[in-house]
């Protein structure tokens, strides 16, 4: 009978632990799921956050997500916006305390430029390759085409 | 492939060029199997480690223990600084180790992240009471200001109030001789 007994207490506290799930039982940060009171200033918020990644779950948008600490970090952009912050200031700000990665908007770094290199390279080669075929040079001997 | 040295075939590229395609898959191949094995970390450690602690004051976790604040961490001598919650699982599994690093004169201060009194009072009932002070962050404000991107995680910090050194996820047992020397490096005596 000790199992059942285990079992029932488990579900128990399962049950009492429904809060856990919600990451705390507080009520949300006031801007968390509240709109700015200047649309301009949201559409600004609205912007910057769609660029924001969310920390707990790492391919969603602080916009997107519905975790507590999206929702806190939404009330800190609204805020810092409401104050008259510029949004990429905020962008620096967090990738002062995250790294690059906390952003979503492509930055052309030391490290990044390959990505947008690596393009251009690829066109310039198929051009070449194709001036090759059109132009219809015959292969000297013993080169291959 | 010797042996076989006559000219190359009209058209048909060099010879070895056709074992292009399958090296090629053999290298995705690998570097899926690879992200299979050895699933990368998802961590995102904190950019705020070698800068000194934002300004903060916040409020007291419960009335068990003093409120929390910035110029509490430039007292000369280095503390850890642990980012818990009463609603993480987690936290409660690192609650003996930090136990112990508090037994062997470590001082702890913790911040609980979207809190309430009655929940963290229970919650240091029930698993120990490491903190020398806890401070109630219950916007994650202080959380983000440090670079912290969820709970537990511990933080060292040197006597001036600077972030020496970031642990991501609970303290195990193995963990601690590595927290130690963190601290030993940040001017804990010997």
């Amino acid at each position: 009978m000790k199992y059942p007994a285990a079992l029932a207490a488990f579900v128990m506290a399962a049950s009492f632990a429904a809060p856990l799930l919600a990451q705390g039982s507080l009520p949300p940060a006031p801007y968390a799921y509240r709109q700015l009171e200047d649309p301009a200033q949201e559409a600004e918020a609205q912007a910057l956050m769609e660029t924001l990644r969310c920390l707990t779950c790492q391919s969603q948008s602080i916009a997107d997500s519905d975790a507590s600490m999206a929702g806190d970090m939404r009330n800190q952009v609204r805020q810092r916006i409401k104050a008259g912050e510029n949004p990429e200031d905020i962008r620096a700000w967090l990738i002062e305390r995250y790294g690059e990665y906390i952003s979503y908007k492509p930055e052309l770094t030391t490290l990044t430029w390959p990505l947008f290199a690596a393009p251009a390279v690829l066109v310039l080669l198929a051009l070449l390759l194709l001036r090759r075929r059109f132009t219809g040079r015959v292969p000297a001997e013993g080169e291959d085409t | 492939m010797s042996g076989q040295s006559q000219e190359p075939r009209r058209g048909g590229g060099k010879r070895w060029a056709i074992w292009l395609p399958l090296v090629l898959f053999g290298g995705f191949f690998a570097l899926v199997l690879n992200g299979l094995i050895r699933p990368a970390e998802n961590e995102v450690e904190s950019a705020m480690v070698g800068k000194a602690l934002p300004e903060f004051a916040l409020p007291a976790g419960f009335e068990g223990t003093p409120a929390l604040r910035t110029a509490d961490f430039r007292a000369g001598e280095p503390r850890l600084l642990n980012i818990f919650a009463s609603w993480c699982v987690p936290c409660a599994a690192e609650a003996p180790q930090l136990e112990a690093l508090a037994e062997a004169g470590v001082p702890i201060d913790g911040i609980a992240i979207r809190d309430r009194e009655e929940d963290i009072a229970r919650f240091l009932a029930q698993y120990g009471n490491p903190y020398a002070r806890i401070g109630r962050d219950d916007i994650s404000e202080v959380q983000v200001g440090i670079g912290s991107s969820g709970v537990p995680e511990t933080f060292v910090v040197d006597g001036e109030g600077v972030i020496r050194y970031q642990h991501i996820g609970p303290i195990m047992e193995g963990d601690i001789p590595n927290i130690l020397a963190r601290l030993r490096e940040a001017g804990r005596p010997l």
